[in-house]
């Protein structure tokens, strides 16, 4: 079966990125297909690079970016979701003006059309959060 | 092939921004050619209120965006009856006049007939 999942909720604040990511983890050993990851709403802040939770604490950030190495995943960020809350790849901080960017290795920014994509090409779009 | 998408809106206008994004997604699913629908339901049916004053909040007025989904080929629009029940809310309250009250079992019935639901 196809799957897409979208992400809601901010990583610690809340545990829906976490079921999400192991909801991931599950679908996968079962040998379903992952069609894409879309973070949307306060979901974008699971994309940061910057997020430094303390050496005893589950790394979700590092651990999507694992993931979606090993699986060849599709991590997609809301372009619009992301500019709102400080979530910027290299080419949207130079069209900002902004000084730097924060997007982790593994995720891409794109419109929220890709929510809508990714639920028209899967079977199931599972949500995550909110 | 073309799906059947229901979209879900629960949240009141404003307080958090779930329901503004949520209409940003009804109308980022216009241009797919899909079969889409949206529910107002619970405190959703906030959002329907005419005469919003958001900017005293410094907020975009939610109420402007609703009446442009009908321009973006969403003419499947409905509330759930009972949710405006419950807040004392009437049809004349609403921004838009082309809305399709349902009760519980038509709810039932809506969602069963969709192939996914995205729901805010």
């Amino acid at each position: 079966m196809i799957f897409s999942l979208a992400v809601y909720s901010a990583p610690y604040s809340s545990q829906a990125s976490y079921s999400a990511y192991q909801f991931a983890l599950a679908l996968l050993n079962q040998g379903h297909s992952l069609h894409r990851i879309f973070f949307y709403q306060d979901g974008v802040h699971n994309a940061t690079n910057l997020a430094a939770p303390p050496q005893d604490e589950f790394n979700l950030q590092q651990s999507w970016q694992a993931l979606a190495k090993q699986h060849n995943l599709d991590l997609v960020v809301c372009i619009a979701a992301g500019l709102r809350r400080g979530i910027l790849d290299s080419g949207e901080a130079n069209r900002y003006d902004k000084h730097s960017h924060n997007i982790a290795e593994e995720f891409t920014i794109s419109g929220l059309g890709q929510l809508i994509e990714a639920t028209v090409a899967s079977d199931r779009l599972i949500s995550f959060g909110n | 092939m073309q799906k059947k998408i229901l979209l879900i809106s629960r949240r009141a206008p404003y307080g958090n921004s779930t329901a503004r994004e949520a209409l940003d997604t009804a109308l980022a699913a216009s241009v797919y050619d899909q079969d889409i629908s949206v529910l107002f339901m619970d405190d959703g049916v906030f959002q329907l209120l005419k005469n919003q004053h958001s900017q005293l909040i410094d907020q975009k007025n939610i109420a402007s965006t609703i009446p442009a989904l009908p321009l973006y080929g969403i003419e499947n629009i409905y509330v759930h009856q009972n949710s405006m029940d419950e807040r004392a809310i009437s049809i004349e309250e609403l921004v838009l006049d082309e809305i399709k009250m349902l009760n519980d079992d038509d709810v039932k019935h809506l969602l069963n007939q969709q192939d996914h639901l995205l729901s805010f």
